[in-house]
């Protein structure tokens, strides 16, 4: 725990973190705050993420599956009865009545995620490994087809659009600071410390008397939630959700925002989203083709993946425990300097 | 693979997709047998081995325009450049991370296979091309009934031919034999003498050069090709190879066969407004799978992990 020192200290940056972030809301113009709100978004997700692949050793590639739930679930709270009639007129009577506030659609959001990583957990937790990280791969898949072909409910490939834009910087860095202080909390838990004796050796922490689908199985569903409320935050930021968002490539880039930040490590996995954000944005000019000194450099589609993939090899060769590896960042080594 | 609409469901029509099954089989098997090879030895899943299926595809396109060379040379052509992409890959992206835990060099792979995917959209452009084929491929025969053209029978021949040939190779040559006791064992193989660069580097080549002619027979079949052409085929491969039992190469190609009639028989019994969860299928009988026999139809006990 901490000390008061500590505690005036994390309450001090507390309210820095805040009135920048007032500040940046007044000030900064529609493209920084929205990048601001997609690296926040990112954080809420690989620090989710982290729950099961970090902190339980558990490789789950089925986190955009989660996200769709979520952002599909609070898409059909929010969006105007009237408009949603018609755009949708072939739903259930009971979902084209229900409508929710946002905060609630949120909620439901990740409730609906955690239900389906429950249901899917139960069979899939007891596999390991690449059988898990392989079924879990098909769970990501079977949302696709289903969201896909399911289409009086999310019609299908065109997706839902015209949501209204709730997402705003205070939602979306109020639930990353609530995010990270839980998972804080649950590290220095008796759970955390059982889920990372099973990241360890699974068997030594069975033998020890960690109950192993329980602690997986908290993890997945933690991570499921929030993956849940990430998604909805993110369709509610774009005002879009559609089936191609939420792809095998969005679980990709997660996985490498993790690796790179340092999977397992909570500042890791702040670090790994915040970099992996900007690094491909600050390039996008070179997607769309661009004029640099005279040189007319045509449209690289896919430039921004290439990076990602050549870094990610790179680290895993050079640095595979990633920028912080395990380490977290210490309020008290820092006031000790 | 043309399927009609939902007919009354007679024995024409079941042979009908007992015919389109096999040869759908056939070029799961062909990519199957690669992923097998290099798990067998590395325990490495490698995501990336659909893509080589795209380079394969890619290469071929390339030799057929350019070199205006007969069909069987394209064919070759392909399955050489495929060979030498696999073995590049495994020299610059694998090797670094070799004996690292498994999280990582799965990680590896799918980096290199969203590298593949992403240099292949950013160099041939994302729009598909048309992939064509010999005329006498195309000619359709029709047996009472039941249709197919000679590529049918081309894949189903040439998958059937390769796969014995590769059985003879690793039951006769002394380079085949060392790669199944690396498989077995890789510690012990190593202190038998064996080089495992070697023998990895052939399992390379052998799985890089049969997923070459699955890319060049899924091309021919839908007649065009894109850079992202070899994801689905090559995670329904490695959900053949897991099913014919992860790390045998006879597992490989039954696990192929029952995917590929699986998937084509549920798809054609079941009603039309159904066809489109055909991949939701493929997964769910994967976890089913898994869950019930996680070792595989031919896989070992010992070898299971699950």
């Amino acid at each position: 725990m901490l000390n008061r020192r500590e505690k005036t200290c994390t309450l001090v940056a507390l309210a820095l973190v805040i009135g920048l972030l007032a500040l940046a809301n007044s000030f900064l113009n529609q493209y920084y705050l929205r990048l601001i709100n997609v690296m926040g978004i990112n954080i809420i997700l690989v620090v989710s993420l982290n729950f099961t692949n970090g902190l339980t050793g558990v490789f789950s590639l089925g986190h955009p599956g989660f996200m769709a739930v979520g952002a599909y679930t609070a898409a059909l709270l929010t969006i105007p009865l009237r408009q949603k009639a018609f755009i949708l007129p072939d739903l259930p009577a009971w979902l084209a009545q229900a409508h929710a506030s946002f905060p609630v659609a949120l909620l439901a959001a990740g409730t609906v995620a955690a239900i389906c990583a429950f249901l899917i957990g139960y069979p899939v937790l007891r596999l390991r490994g690449h059988y898990l990280a392989l079924a879990t791969l098909g769970f990501l898949v079977i949302v696709q087809v289903v969201v896909t072909n399911v289409s009086q409910i999310t019609r299908g490939a065109r997706g839902i659009n015209g949501l209204p834009p709730e997402t705003n910087i205070w939602w979306v860095y109020g639930i990353t600071i609530a995010l990270i202080y839980l998972s804080w909390r649950l590290v220095h838990s008796a759970y955390g410390r059982g889920m990372m004796a099973i990241r360890g050796d699974d068997l030594a922490a069975e033998a020890l008397g960690v109950n192993l689908v329980k602690h997986r199985m908290l993890a997945f569903t933690l991570g499921a939630f929030f993956a849940g409320v990430g998604g909805a935050l993110w369709g509610h930021l774009i005002t879009v959700v559609s089936p191609n968002a939420f792809s095998f490539a969005q679980a990709f880039i997660l996985v490498v925002m993790s690796v790179i930040g340092g999977m397992g490590s909570i500042t890791g996995s702040i670090i790994g989203a915040v970099v992996m954000t900007l690094i491909p944005e600050a390039l996008r000019g070179l997607e769309v083709g661009t004029t640099i000194a005279g040189f007319h450099i045509p449209p690289l589609y896919g430039l921004s993946q290439v990076i990602y993939s050549v870094a990610l090899i790179i680290v895993l060769a050079v640095r595979p425990q990633g920028i912080v590896g395990l380490r977290e960042f210490s309020m008290r080594r820092w006031l000790k300097n | 693979m043309q399927r009609k609409g939902f007919e009354r469901v007679s024995g024409t029509y079941l042979l009908q997709q007992l015919i389109n099954g096999i040869s759908l089989g056939s070029i799961y098997a062909l990519v199957a047998i690669g992923y097998t090879m290099v798990y067998g030895i590395l325990r490495l899943i490698n995501f990336a081995h659909g893509d080589i299926l795209m380079v394969g595809a890619y290469s071929a396109l390339g030799l057929a325009m350019s070199l205006h060379l007969p069909f069987w040379a394209v064919l070759a052509g392909s399955m050489l450049i495929a060979a030498l992409t696999g073995v590049l890959v495994e020299r610059a992206a694998f090797r670094p991370v070799r004996g690292a835990p498994e999280e990582v060099t799965m990680i590896t792979s799918l980096a290199v296979s969203i590298f593949l995917e992403n240099l292949g959209t950013m160099v041939l452009s994302p729009q598909p091309r048309k992939f064509l084929v010999p005329d006498y491929l195309l000619v359709i025969h029709n047996w009472g009934g039941l249709t197919f053209n000679n590529m049918t029978i081309l894949i189903v021949v040439l998958a059937v031919g390769l796969m014995l040939a590769l059985t003879l190779f690793v039951t006769r040559t002394n380079l085949g034999i060392a790669m199944r006791a690396s498989s077995e064992n890789l510690q012990a193989a190593q202190l038998m003498g064996i080089n495992i660069n070697r023998i990895v580097a052939t399992a390379f080549i052998i799985g890089s050069g049969l997923a070459a002619v699955a890319g060049v027979m899924l091309g021919g079949q839908y007649g065009r090709i894109d850079p992202l052409m070899g994801f689905v085929p090559g995670l329904k491969a490695f959900v053949a190879a897991v099913i014919g039992g992860i790390g045998n190469i006879a597992g490989a190609a039954v696990g192929g066969y029952v995917l590929g009639l699986a998937e084509v028989l549920l798809v054609g019994l079941l009603p039309p407004s159904l066809s489109g969860f055909r991949d939701a299928f493929v997964f769910i009988f994967l976890i089913l799978m898994l869950l019930i026999r996680p070792v595989g139809i031919l896989g070992s006990v010992e070898r299971g992990r699950a």
